[in-house]
């Protein structure tokens, strides 16, 4: 999938994550990420992230995130709903 | 088989991972969760991928879940549909629901998905919630439209306001409705399931709702707010009394089996299916609540 | 006057001072009215600048402070300013203890005004700054029990201590109320600085509300008092005490509450002069509804309530409940109106609640006590001093006091925190060891500590549904997933003590910065 406009997910709840994709041509996947259990799972949670524009196709995308304890499942959401709605894609492909 | 007991549904908004990722730990015998009402329209599309991760991950124990889609005539309903099954939710809760070809439609398009996904078709259950006059006429036809379905719920709220009416302490204006949904329930052999009770904080309302409804004969209710849960239980668990008469009834019909014979009594009368049924149903609902004996 | 010869007396030499003969000229007669004298010779100085110098304070020297005032607390701030605009050095600070209100301490350990630290916590960006390496000595941590005792046996003697108060007469009677008119700033029980006051070489009371003589009731009296400052402001109402803590309504602390409730009632210590200590936290105020319901029920009536008061206790007392209250701190105005009205509401010093060394405190007598937790590992060890990220974000209080005297100390606490475990296979800090942790209740599941077999056949009796603390840990863990150690430097910045004075875990300078770089 291609990225073509900015998407937004999630919220700055407790125990969400709000995810902003955005275009990055040529830059690979980059992901910003600020976290309130950055240093018990900031590297668990960059790795979901990175996992989740992989699995969708995504190549170049600049993925910034602003956690407040989300779960696995809650970033993959959060992360995979923000990518479907920059690329303006309702083409949902359900996997976990 | 064991009839599966569904006392208190609890409602959660699909939307809110707070709530989503631990819903499990409270009392209720279902879990609800929510891609219709409690979604606003622009976040459709994130609630529907938040609920299919959650599913797919979170282990909620033993509770019945059940997701309440958008209805099927829009793409968003059968986006929810695909994702739902696909997450192996227990139950599909079709909302507004109004004519039996509601159901027809639905279950044939679970149908496809099931085997679109290589899992048996019927795997997926189906409840109808019944909103509006026109769906409480249908009731009956709507009970049996389905193997798949397990339950038919009344949802009350848009209910009054098809009838031009609104919600009353005493739920007179319910009266027919839940009538009409238990006669259709029982004559399909399903689940009965009442609306929700609105106001978190009147639990004297909560407990009075409770009991018309048991007395009338539902199975459980809804409930908006996990507070509400303990209550409804309560309500729903047998007096000792109760409990005690059906231990006897079922060591009566142990103690025949054992001597073979055919008739069984109890202090003199005969013990006939309604009163095992109703024994057996009192033992379930003892053991649920975890009353020893 | 006779002359009177006293060398004539048999055995004089064994009657101790018996010696001087009397002397008219010695005697002095008061002449002026009681009134004149609350003006003229009372204990009020102009300023806190000539109480400090009054006081003799000396660079080194050790100060004290209480925490009764919690956020709204204008005191520390506006002494340590004072003392560092006087360009002392070097000072020990021993507060009962520091929150986010205390921040400007940061300047003045900058500044070597402070050079080290005694509290029972810490909390907010001060905390954050410790955590990182700010002092050069390590802050010593001390439960309120613990503190009480080293203040009584001298090995913490406080040289000057600044104790605010709601109101004070001319001479120094002190309390955390007013009888005659309060000005606004109520905080209830003054527990932590009567010892203090009782204690410390000198002692200055900073006031908003001078009152009449006598001042009683008080918290704190003239016998210990030397200098009176009047000043405009002590606190923030608002920071200091809510109107009434109010009942949650959060269903998983209500959850919890009314496991507690139940566990209560199963054991054999729930009976008729039970005693009971609860926090103000969501689950801890929620279990006294619970509570109640069954002592109604049962028609048992608690003896005495201890420790930190809220209004919830205080209506139980009210309504018969629970006979006696004792009260080292009011958490709300209703505690503190209780204090102020209820005969058998006792006010008491932080030595009489919890001291080890003292000749008798409260928490040997306590049944029960329910203790909250930041994190509680499989040997029951909890930790309420450092949060997950190994930072300092807490206090001791009287966690450990309580645990130890109280026959059943029951922790409740949510199995995770967002995405953080609450039982885990080690805590970053034990501050009340597990030896004295009975059960650990939380919204998944209750552990009894093993080595309370008879607790857990009561559970059993009752019909309680009892998991393994290990089986606690797995289940948190299979939620959030495995995180990353916590990495420290080998700086220590916190020695905890237990309440015996003894070392029982350190405090390491957190590593900044993990995880977040890609």
């Amino acid at each position: 999938m291609d990225i073509v406009t900015t998407g937004f997910a999630g919220t700055m709840e407790s125990s969400d994550i709000m995810v902003t994709v955005s275009k990055a041509p040529g830059a690979g996947i980059t992901i910003q990420l600020t976290s309130s259990v950055s240093k018990q799972f900031g590297k668990q949670i960059r790795s979901v992230i990175r996992e989740c524009a992989e699995s969708l196709g995504v190549k170049d995308v600049n993925i910034s995130a602003i956690d407040q304890g989300a779960l696995d499942c809650v970033i993959k959401a959060r992360v995979k709903t923000a990518i479907y709605r920059a690329c303006l894609s309702t083409d949902y492909r359900w996997e976990v | 088989m064991q009839e599966k007991l569904r006392r208190t549904m609890m409602f959660v908004p699909g939307n809110n991972p707070g709530m989503i990722k631990d819903a499990y730990i409270y009392n209720c015998d279902c879990i609800m969760f929510d891609l219709e009402d409690s979604v606003s329209y622009a976040e459709k599309d994130a609630a529907r991928s938040l609920v299919f991760h959650a599913l797919s991950t979170i282990d909620y124990g033993d509770k019945e879940l059940v997701v309440r889609v958008n209805a099927l005539n829009t793409p968003i309903g059968l986006d929810d549909l695909e994702a739902m099954v696909r997450a192996r939710v227990d139950v599909i809760r079709l909302p507004k629901t109004e004519t039996a070809e509601d159901i027809v439609f639905c279950d044939a398009q679970i149908e496809r998905i099931e085997k679109t996904i290589g899992i048996p078709v019927g795997t997926t259950k189906l409840m109808a919630a019944i909103e509006s006059a026109e769906g409480v006429l249908n009731a009956p036809q709507i009970a049996k439209a389905s193997t798949r379905l397990i339950g038919i719920a009344l949802g009350a709220e848009d209910y009054v306001t098809d009838l031009k009416t609104n919600r009353s302490p005493e739920g007179i204006e319910l009266l027919f409705a839940r009538c009409m949904i238990l006669q259709a329930a029982r004559a399909a052999g399903i689940s009965a399931l009442d609306t929700v009770f609105s106001d978190v904080n009147d639990e004297e309302g909560l407990i009075a709702e409770a009991k018309h409804i048991k007395q009338l004969g539902f199975d459980g209710k809804s409930v908006i707010n996990p507070r509400q849960i303990q209550p409804i239980i309560e309500v729903f668990t047998p007096t000792l009394k109760e409990i005690q008469k059906a231990k006897a009834v079922m060591e009566a019909i142990a103690q025949a089996n054992k001597r073979g014979s055919g008739v069984i009594s109890l202090n003199g009368k005969m013990i006939d299916r309604p009163i095992v049924l109703r024994a057996e149903r009192v033992l379930s609902l003892a053991k649920a609540a975890k009353i020893l004996f | 006057m006779q002359n009177l010869d006293l060398t004539g007396i048999a055995h004089i030499d064994e009657l101790l001072n018996v010696e001087v003969p009397f002397d008219n000229e010695h005697v002095y007669k008061e002449l002026k009215s009681c009134h004149e004298r609350e003006l003229s010779d009372n204990k009020i100085v102009p300023s806190l600048q000539d109480a400090i110098r009054l006081c003799g304070l000396k660079d080194g020297m050790t100060i004290s402070f209480h925490h009764h005032f919690r956020n709204g607390d204008f005191v520390v701030n506006r002494v340590m300013d004072t003392i560092a605009e006087m360009g002392f050095k070097n000072l020990v600070l021993a507060p009962s203890s520091l929150i986010d209100i205390h921040k400007p301490l940061i300047e003045h350990i900058k500044n070597g005004v402070v050079r080290r630290i005694e509290t029972s916590g810490l909390r907010g960006e001060l905390a954050e700054a410790i955590s990182h390496g700010l002092m050069d000595v390590p802050v010593v941590f001390r439960s309120h029990g613990g503190r009480a005792a080293v203040i009584e046996t001298g090995q913490l003697p406080i040289d000057v201590a600044f104790i605010g108060a709601p109101s004070c007469d001319p001479l120094g009677n002190a309390n955390g109320y007013s009888r005659d008119n309060d000005k606004g700033i109520v905080c209830g029980s003054m527990g932590y600085a009567k010892l203090d006051a009782q204690y410390a070489r000198k002692v200055v009371i900073l006031t908003d509300n001078i009152v009449p003589f006598p001042n009683v009731p008080f918290g704190v009296s003239e016998s210990d008092v030397d200098y009176v400052v009047e000043v405009d402001a002590i606190g923030d109402p608002n920071g200091i005490m809510s109107g009434a803590t109010r009942y949650t309504t959060n269903p998983k602390e209500l959850m919890i509450a009314q496991k507690v409730a139940d566990i209560i009632d199963a054991t054999d210590y729930f009976r008729n002069g039970f005693s009971i200590q609860m926090g103000s936290g969501g689950a801890s105020l929620a279990t006294v509804r619970f509570m109640k319901e069954k002592m109604v029920k049962k028609n048992i009536k608690a003896s005495f309530a201890l420790g930190g008061i809220t209004g919830q206790i205080v209506q139980l007392h009210e309504e018969g409940l629970i006979k006696k209250i004792l009260d080292v701190q009011s958490f709300d105005l209703e505690a503190a109106r209780s204090l102020k009205d209820n005969r058998f509401h006792q006010q008491i010093s932080a030595s009489y609640y919890a001291s080890p060394n003292s000749k008798g405190s409260a928490v040997n007598q306590l049944d029960f006590v329910i203790l909250s937790a930041l994190e509680i590992d499989i040997d029951f060890n909890v930790n309420v001093l450092t949060g997950s990220d190994g930072v300092i974000r807490g206090a001791i209080g009287g966690h450990s006091d309580t645990a130890a005297g109280a026959a059943v100390a029951i922790i409740t606490c949510p199995l995770t925190r967002g995405r953080i475990p609450t039982i885990v296979n080690r805590v970053n800090t034990i501050v009340t060891p597990g030896k004295t942790i009975d059960i650990v209740v939380t919204d998944q599941g209750i552990a009894v500590n093993p080595i309370r077999t008879d607790l857990m056949k009561m559970m059993q009796d009752a019909d309680i549904d009892l998991c393994t603390i290990e089986e606690l840990r797995d289940k948190a863990a299979r939620i959030v997933g495995e995180g990353t150690p916590i990495a420290y430097t080998d700086k220590v910045v916190g020695v905890v003590t237990y309440r015996d004075g003894s070392v029982i875990d350190l405090i390491y300078q957190v590593k900044d910065d993990q995880g977040s770089e890609e």
